[in-house]
């Protein structure tokens, strides 16, 4: 078990190494001119070749690179030509809004899919089955940035019920900052109002997001419930006599939740995805809005900073879901 | 010369097989209606189209469904039901080209590295971990934005994030494959590698690339329009869905059926093809489990 984790540890510093390297030659043949973009349209010739020798643009592809990674090795991931803050700096005052959106969203998705997949394969081929792998395919169809603007049109606009983007309304002063998520701090802090306005604003975007991981862990569920519920084991615990309830959760339910274990993975990639279009469109202050502008204005060091973060959060989910994996199921642990 | 074919690789589509596959389920038979439909708008909108879809009329601009426009008109005063209908072939375009990339390339390079081995595969396998290591729109995104909007641009890079699936799936099954007896007899009777290859691997590998390629239709549809939606893929005036939300946007507040419609059309067309390829892998082969789109 300990060369199986040692291995998956080898494998993940490899990963991000290769993301280093597609995302520092990706960024570098963009067709945007960073030294334009932080001298300004109006800069002269002397002034673009001054800024290029100061942020080594002027250097070869490879010293560039050496130069980048012997920076990342002291967790310097330069300078943001955009905000002309640090990267480290930036990623870390955006980085709590993104865990707090998809936290939300992964809890939501996670509990509703399962619930969607347990129901569907308990009462299988029946309007109940249809129906919940009808709500499962539809959820992974939906495009999120048209759910948004629907959700945006109907919630803001027409009902006004909950507000349309940020994470907290204008006027309102952020909790005291402990974890930065700001459900968390203001509860920590006492200031229930500030709690339920940071609610209201996670309702649409997080309604938004977990449609498609429903959907995700609700097939997942609903496959390996059906795998289980055909065992003998569970013929067994039937013909016994037990109550149907008992079979479910002792017998059943416990097993066919191993495979979820592992859609968590695929949530992740998902919602990396998913968040990337939903803040740019609920305006939320986070990473995949960080991320869409960084791109967006040729920001070389700010697009590598958030790439290798969501990078690194995703392979360290998976390898995480591997080792809930192993000590979950010890036939992958003793073989 | 020996040939073998395993069961179902031959299958060819009989009327008898789709009214099976029709009356499985009900999900099937909404996932091929719903496909047929975008299918015959794809091939006959430009017969079927009420106006040009980019014909700008400036004194009809966002005016509210009628029966001069059943969708109502956009900013520019165009039909936005006609570009509704011009955005089919335009998805079904895309979604093509992407996936017979990808499966080109993904089984051309499983195949090498199942029949090759050693360090060739090392290679090949390591760098499909790597493009699946990554989440699949965050990367395309990147290339997108790094060669210059297009839907061109778009295409090559949803075909780099998917060629890695098909590299698997296609190793996977010339390593099970190049074990059996007609492959092996293939051998012993003197085929050289490119003979297996051609004439035995490839006619029993396709059919399951088909199945995961059905699956995958719906989500190459659905990240072209969100990389459009971003500003990353079709250009305006193309009546690309995403690239029409887009504009859509700044109306969304008073003009509700600008938005509605394309993300209407979209939802729908993803929604038909993720139903039928679900319904197909489920029909064909039923211990092909799991998806690979969304991720």
């Amino acid at each position: 078990m300990g060369r199986l984790i040692l291995r998956r540890l080898v494998f993940m510093v490899f990963v991000l190494w290769g993301v280093t390297l597609i995302t520092f030659f990706l960024a570098r043949v963009a067709p945007g001119d960073p030294a334009r973009l932080i001298a300004g349209p109006h800069a002269n010739a002397a002034a673009l070749a001054n800024i290029r020798r100061i942020y080594g643009l002027d250097k070869p592809l490879t010293t560039q690179y050496v130069r980048y990674m012997t920076d990342l090795a002291h967790g310097n991931l330069g300078q943001s030509f955009v905000t002309r803050r640090s990267v480290v700096t930036d990623l870390a005052d955006y980085f709590p809004g993104t865990v707090e959106l998809a936290v939300s969203a992964l809890l939501v998705g996670s509990i509703l899919g399962l619930l969607v997949g347990v129901a569907s394969a308990m009462r299988r081929n029946s309007a109940v089955d249809v129906g919940g792998r009808f709500l499962a395919i539809a959820g992974l169809s939906m495009p999120a940035f048209w759910l948004a603007m629907l959700f945006q049109l109907l919630f803001y606009s027409r009902l006004g019920w909950f507000p349309f983007g940020g994470r907290l309304a204008t006027g309102v002063v952020a909790p005291p900052h402990v974890t930065g998520l700001y459900t968390v701090d203001s509860l920590l802090a006492g200031q229930w109002s500030t709690f339920v306005d940071a609610v209201r604003h996670l309702v649409l975007p997080v309604a938004t997001l977990s449609l498609a991981e429903i959907g995700l862990m609700a097939r997942i569920v609903r496959t390996s419930m059906l795998e289980v519920l055909g065992e003998d084991y569970v013929r067994t615990a039937r013909a016994k006599g037990l109550s149907g309830s008992r079979v479910l959760f002792r017998h059943s339910l416990r097993n066919a939740l191993l495979p979820a274990v592992t859609v968590l993975g695929l949530e992740v990639g998902l919602l990396a995805g998913g968040v990337f279009l939903v803040e740019t469109i609920f305006a939320w202050p986070g990473l995949g809005r960080y991320a869409y502008d960084a791109i967006r204005a040729s920001d070389y060091n700010a697009t590598m900073g958030v790439t290798l973060l969501i990078a690194l959060v995703y392979v360290g989910m998976n390898l995480l879901v591997d080792l809930v994996y192993l000590f979950l199921d010890p036939r992958i642990r003793y073989t | 010369m020996i040939e073998a074919t395993l069961p179902g690789a031959r299958r060819r589509p009989r009327l008898a097989s789709v009214r099976r596959f029709v009356g499985t389920s009900w999900l099937n038979l909404i996932g091929v209606t719903i496909v047929g439909l975008v299918v015959f708008v794809a091939i006959f909108g430009p017969w079927i189209t009420p106006k040009s879809p980019t014909n700008i009329d400036l004194l009809q601009r966002l005016q509210p469904p009628s029966l001069h426009h059943l969708f109502g008109t956009d900013d520019f005063g165009r039909d936005i039901f006609s570009r509704v209908l011009a955005g089919a072939r335009i998805s079904l375009e895309v979604a093509a080209v992407i996936l017979l990339s990808s499966v080109a390339v993904g089984t051309l390079l499983g195949i090498v590295s199942a029949m090759v081995g050693g360090l060739v595969d090392e290679i090949i396998m390591r760098t499909t971990d790597l493009f699946l290591a990554f989440p699949a729109l965050i990367l395309a995104a990147a290339i997108a934005a790094t060669l210059g909007p297009s839907l061109t641009h778009t295409m090559l890079a949803l075909s780099t994030v998917y060629w890695p699936w098909y590299a698997r799936l296609a190793r996977g099954q010339v390593l099970s494959l190049r074990e059996r007896e007609f492959v092996l007899a293939a051998r012993v009777s003197g085929a050289s590698t490119s003979r297996i290859v051609f004439r035995h691997l490839l006619r029993n590998v396709f059919p399951l690339l088909i199945i995961q390629a059905s699956l995958d239709v719906g989500y190459a549809i659905l990240f072209t329009s969100s990389l459009s939606f971003l500003g990353l893929g079709a250009q305006p005036p193309a009546p690309e869905w995403g690239a029409m939300m887009t504009d859509a946007r700044a109306f969304l507040r008073d003009y509700w059926w600008y938005p509605t419609f394309p993300g209407l059309a979209l939802a729908f067309t993803v929604l038909g093809f993720n139903l039928l390829g679900d319904g197909l892998r489920d029909w064909l082969d039923p211990r092909l489990r799991g998806s690979l789109g969304g991720v």
